[in-house]
C-alpha cells in the first residue's frame, strides 16, 4: 500500500514544480504573435504561389498585417476573398485590375513549319538555344512547357506544341511569364475577352510563309476599333490601357483574315479540336 | 633517340570516336576552289563583339580590303574576299541557325588584290609589338572553332608569365582532316607561324601536339622542324586531345585550374591553322580572307579538301564536290562532336569553318532518349572529371546552384558523355542550358551589385 502512496506523492511534487516550471517560462520566454497574421493565413488561398511577390501566403499575411500592402496585391484571391481580408483587418481593400496570364502565338504544329527534327532537352530555353527553337518563327511559343510546369495551378496545357492558358484556372500570379524564354507570354487585364495571339514584329510576308496562324497587320482591327487596337509595324495589339477593352462581339464583327485575334475560349477550343484530330 | 618508340602523351578521360570519317578526305590534296560571283561575308566571324562595318552598298572592293573594323579588344578586323562591289549588308542564315548580317559581296571576276600591308620577311629582327599590330590588322582568328581573336589570346594580361607556346595540330575531331592537310602540304608555314608567335611571345619552348593517326604530317614536320628549333609530340588519338587545357595537360603536364586560362601555368594554344595565318600575314603581307575546309561526308560525290573563300555559301562548297548522291539529313558546320547543325544550306562560311558534313538518315541517328542509368561511362568519358550524369539530373531538378557548385561551368561542351551515353540523353545540351543560365544569373547578380 505504501509503495502506491510513494508514488503519488513524488508524482504530485513533480507536477507542482514542473507545473511552475511552465508557469515561469510562458510568463518570461513568451513570443508575441499578432494573431491576425493567423486569421489573414486562413483567408489566403495558401498556394504559396509567390504571385504577390512575397516568399508565399504567410510572408504576405505578415505585409498585410504590418499594412505594407494591401489586401488586392494577392492576385490569386477572388473580390470576396481580398473584401472579407480587409474586412476582418479594417483596412482598405485597394484596388487593381484583376489579371491573367495570355501566350500571344498561335503557332502550334499545324499553323507553323517545323524548321527541322529537335530530339533534345524538352526544355524551352533549351531548345531556343539551339539555333533558336524548331519552330520556323523566332518570336513564338517554342511549346515545350516550361510555363506549364511552372504554374502551382495547372492553369496551362500544352496541346499540339503550343502552350494555352486555360483561363478559369489562371489567377495571374506571373510565374510563367518569368518561365518563359521568349517573352510569349503576357499579363493582361482579365476583362479583355479577346487578345491579338501573335508576337511577330517580321514584316506580315515572312510572317505568312512560317506561319498561317499570324498577325499579317493588315489594320482590319485598329480600323474598326481605333480605341481598342494598336498597331505597331506589323504586329497589331489590343491596347490595355483603354478604357474600354475588346469583346467577343468585336471579335466577331471584325473576323480577323488570320485568326491572329481570337477570343480566350474560341482559341481554347480550337486546339482541343485540333488535337482530338491529330490523334486519330 | 628512336623516333618510333618515343612516348606517346595523352590526358585521362575522353574517348576513342569511329574514326572511320577521316578515311573519307584525309589522302586528298586541298583544291582551290574557283572564283564565285557572289560572297555573303558575315559581319561577326569572331567571339566577342561584332566589328564596324566601314564599307557601304554601292562600294567597289579590292581583295583584302577592309570591310570592317574591330570594335573592341575582343574583336577582329576583317576583309574582302574578292574583288567586286558592295550589293547591301543582307540578312542570311547565320551559322548558329539565326539570321545574321553580312555584307553581299558581287565579284567583277577580276580578283584584283590590293596591298594593305608590306611584307615583314625579317621578322625575327622586328618588334613584338609591330607583330601583334599586324596579327591585329589582318584580322585574324582562332581557326580550331572558338574564333577567338588572336591578338587577344596573344596580348599576355600583366603580371602573368608565358614560357610555352603549344601549337594544336591534335584534330581530334573524327571526320576533319583540314588541319592534317596544311600539316603535310605547307609544314613550313605552320613552323613559321609558330616561330613567330613564339619571337612575339619571346618563348623558346614551343611544341607541336599532333595525333599519331596522322604519322605522314609528324614525319613532314620533324624533317622541317629543327631549323625553328619546335618540338614536336605525339599524342594518343583519344577525343577530345585537341582542347586547349587537354594539350597543356598532355603535353606539359600542367593543370589549368578551374575557370583560368592556359596563361595561368605559362601556356600559350594556337591551333596550327592560325600559325598558317601568322605566317601569311606576316611574311607574306596577307590577311585571312580563305582557310582550307573539310566538306565531307558519305553523300558526298566527291568528298575533299578545299580552300574555300570566307563568305562561300555552303551549297557552293557542296557543289565543287561533285554534289550529292543521296538526300542528306543533317548538315553540320565544323567536326560531328563540336560542330553546330544547320537548317539552311545558304549559310556562308566563315573564318572558323573547320569542317562542313552532310550526313546520311543512317548516321544522323534520329533517337529518343532515356532515363539515366547510372552506368558512370559520362564520368569515365569526360575530361575534365566531371559527374555529368548527376549534373544533368540536378539541372532538369533546376538545382542550379547545385551544379554550380560541382563546376558545371569547367564543362568544354565536347560531347563525349552524350557521345558515351547508353541511353542517349542530351546531356551537352543539358550542361549548356545551366552554362546559360549560370551566366545569365551572374551577370544578374553583378547589375544588382553595381547599383
Amino acid at each position: 500500500m505504501s509503495t502506491l502512496w510513494i508514488a503519488a506523492i513524488v508524482m504530485g511534487v513533480l507536477a507542482l514544480v514542473l507545473g511552475t516550471a511552465i508557469g515561469i517560462f510562458v510568463k518570461f520566454f513568451k513570443v508575441d504573435r499578432d494573431p491576425r497574421i493567423e486569421l489573414v493565413l486562413e483567408l489566403l488561398p495558401g498556394a504559396n504561389c509567390g504571385g504577390c511577390g512575397r516568399a508565399g501566403c504567410a510572408d504576405f499575411a505578415k505585409a498585410v498585417v504590418a499594412g505594407e500592402v494591401q489586401p488586392f496585391r494577392c492576385p490569386v484571391s477572388s473580390r470576396e476573398q481580398v473584401n472579407a481580408i480587409a474586412f476582418a483587418l479594417g483596412v482598405d481593400p485597394g484596388d487593381g485590375f484583376a489579371r491573367r496570364a495570355v501566350v500571344c502565338c498561335s503557332g502550334d504544329n499545324r499553323q507553323t513549319q517545323m524548321r527541322k527534327f529537335y530530339n533534345g532537352t524538352i526544355d524551352c530555353a533549351a531548345a531556343s538555344m539551339i539555333g533558336g527553337g524548331p519552330k520556323g518563327c523566332r518570336y513564338g511559343c517554342i511549346g515545350m512547357g516550361n510555363c506549364a510546369h511552372a504554374c502551382p495551378f495547372g492553369a496551362i496545357e500544352v496541346i499540339n506544341s503550343l502552350a494555352v492558358v486555360h483561363q478559369e484556372i489562371c489567377v495571374g500570379c506571373g510565374k510563367c511569364v518569368d518561365a518563359c524564354p521568349r517573352g510569349v507570354i503576357k499579363l493582361v487585364p482579365a476583362q479583355s475577352e479577346a487578345h491579338v495571339y501573335c508576337n511577330s514584329p517580321e514584316k506580315g510576308a515572312v510572317k505568312r510563309s512560317l506561319c498561317h496562324g499570324g498577325c499579317i497587320g493588315c489594320g482590319k482591327c485598329e480600323k474598326a476599333f481605333p480605341a481598342k487596337f494598336k498597331k505597331t509595324g506589323f504586329l497589331a495589339r489590343v491596347d490595355y490601357e483603354a478604357e474600354e477593352l475588346p469583346t467577343a462581339e468585336d471579335v466577331a464583327q471584325i473576323k480577323c483574315p488570320t485568326g491572329a485575334l481570337a477570343t480566350e475560349t474560341r482559341h481554347y477550343e480550337a486546339e482541343k479540336v485540333s488535337s482530338r484530330g491529330g490523334n486519330k | 633517340m628512336n623516333k618510333s618508340s618515343r612516348k606517346v602523351m595523352s590526358f585521362t578521360g575522353g574517348i576513342h570516336p569511329v574514326s572511320e570519317g577521316k578515311k573519307l578526305t584525309d589522302t586528298h590534296a586541298v583544291h582551290t576552289a574557283p572564283l564565285l560571283e557572289r560572297y555573303t561575308v558575315l559581319v561577326q566571324q569572331n567571339a566577342g563583339k561584332a566589328p564596324d562595318v566601314v564599307v557601304k552598298p554601292g562600294d567597289k572592293v579590292l581583295k583584302y580590303q577592309l570591310l570592317a573594323k574591330a570594335s573592341g579588344f575582343v574583336s577582329a578586323d576583317l576583309h574582302s574576299p574578292t574583288s567586286g562591289e558592295i550589293a547591301g549588308i543582307v540578312e542570311v542564315p547565320g551559322p548558329m541557325g539565326v539570321p545574321a548580317l553580312a555584307l553581299d559581296i558581287r565579284s567583277d571576276g577580276e580578283d584584283r588584290a590590293c596591298e594593305i600591308f608590306a611584307p615583314i620577311p625579317e621578322w625575327r629582327s622586328a618588334e613584338p609589338q609591330v607583330l601583334l599590330q599586324r596579327v591585329a590588322d589582318a584580322g585574324l582568328v582562332g581557326m580550331g572553332g572558338a574564333s577567338f581573336p588572336t591578338r587577344v589570346k596573344l596580348s599576355i594580361p600583366p603580371g602573368k608569365k608565358v614560357d610555352t607556346l603549344i601549337l594544336n595540330g591534335a584534330e581530334c575531331e573524327p571526320y576533319l582532316s583540314a588541319d592534317h592537310r596544311l600539316m603535310l602540304e605547307s609544314p613550313c608555314r605552320v613552323l613559321e607561324g609558330a616561330a613567330i608567335i613564339g619571337h612575339l611571345l619571346g618563348i623558346q619552348n614551343i611544341y607541336v601536339g599532333i595525333e599519331i593517326n596522322k604519322h605522314d604530317a609528324i614525319a613532314e614536320l620533324e624533317r622541317f622542324s629543327e631549323d625553328y628549333g619546335i618540338r614536336i609530340v605525339p599524342l594518343q588519338v583519344q577525343y577530345p586531345q585537341g582542347s586547349e587545357k587537354q594539350l597543356i595537360n598532355a603535353i606539359v603536364n600542367r593543370a589549368v585550374p578551374p575557370g583560368g586560362l592556359p596563361a595561368d601555368v605559362g601556356c600559350v594554344v594556337q591551333n596550327v591553322g592560325t600559325a598558317a595565318a601568322v605566317s601569311d600575314a606576316v611574311t607574306l603581307g596577307i590577311p585571312l580572307v580563305e582557310r582550307i575546309v573539310t566538306v565531307t561526308g558519305k553523300v558526298l560525290k566527291d568528298p575533299g579538301n578545299w580552300k574555300l573563300r570566307i563568305g562561300t555559301p555552303v551549297i557552293k562548297a557542296i557543289e565543287f564536290c561533285g554534289g550529292i548522291t543521296a538526300e542528306p539529313s543533317k548538315l553540320i558546320l565544323g567536326g560531328p562532336m563540336m560542330g553546330f547543325a544547320q537548317n539552311s544550306y545558304e549559310v556562308p562560311v566563315s573564318k572558323n569553318t573547320s569542317g562542313i558534313l552532310l550526313f546520311s538518315r543512317r548516321r544522323a541517328l534520329n533517337y529518343s532518349s532515356g532515363s539515366c542509368i547510372r552506368c558512370g561511362r559520362c564520368v569515365q568519358g569526360c575530361p575534365m572529371g566531371l559527374c555529368t550524369c548527376l549534373l544533368a539530373t540536378a539541372i532538369e531538378g533546376g538545382r542550379y546552384d547545385l551544379a554550380e557548385q560541382n563546376h558545371v561551368m569547367d564543362c568544354l561542351e565536347c560531347g563525349s558523355c552524350a557521345y558515351v551515353c547508353p541511353a542517349h540523353r542530351p546531356l551537352v545540351q543539358t550542361l549548356r542550358l545551366a552554362k546559360a543560365e549560370i551566366r545569365r544569373q551572374r551577370a544578374a547578380a553583378k547589375a544588382n551589385g553595381g547599383k
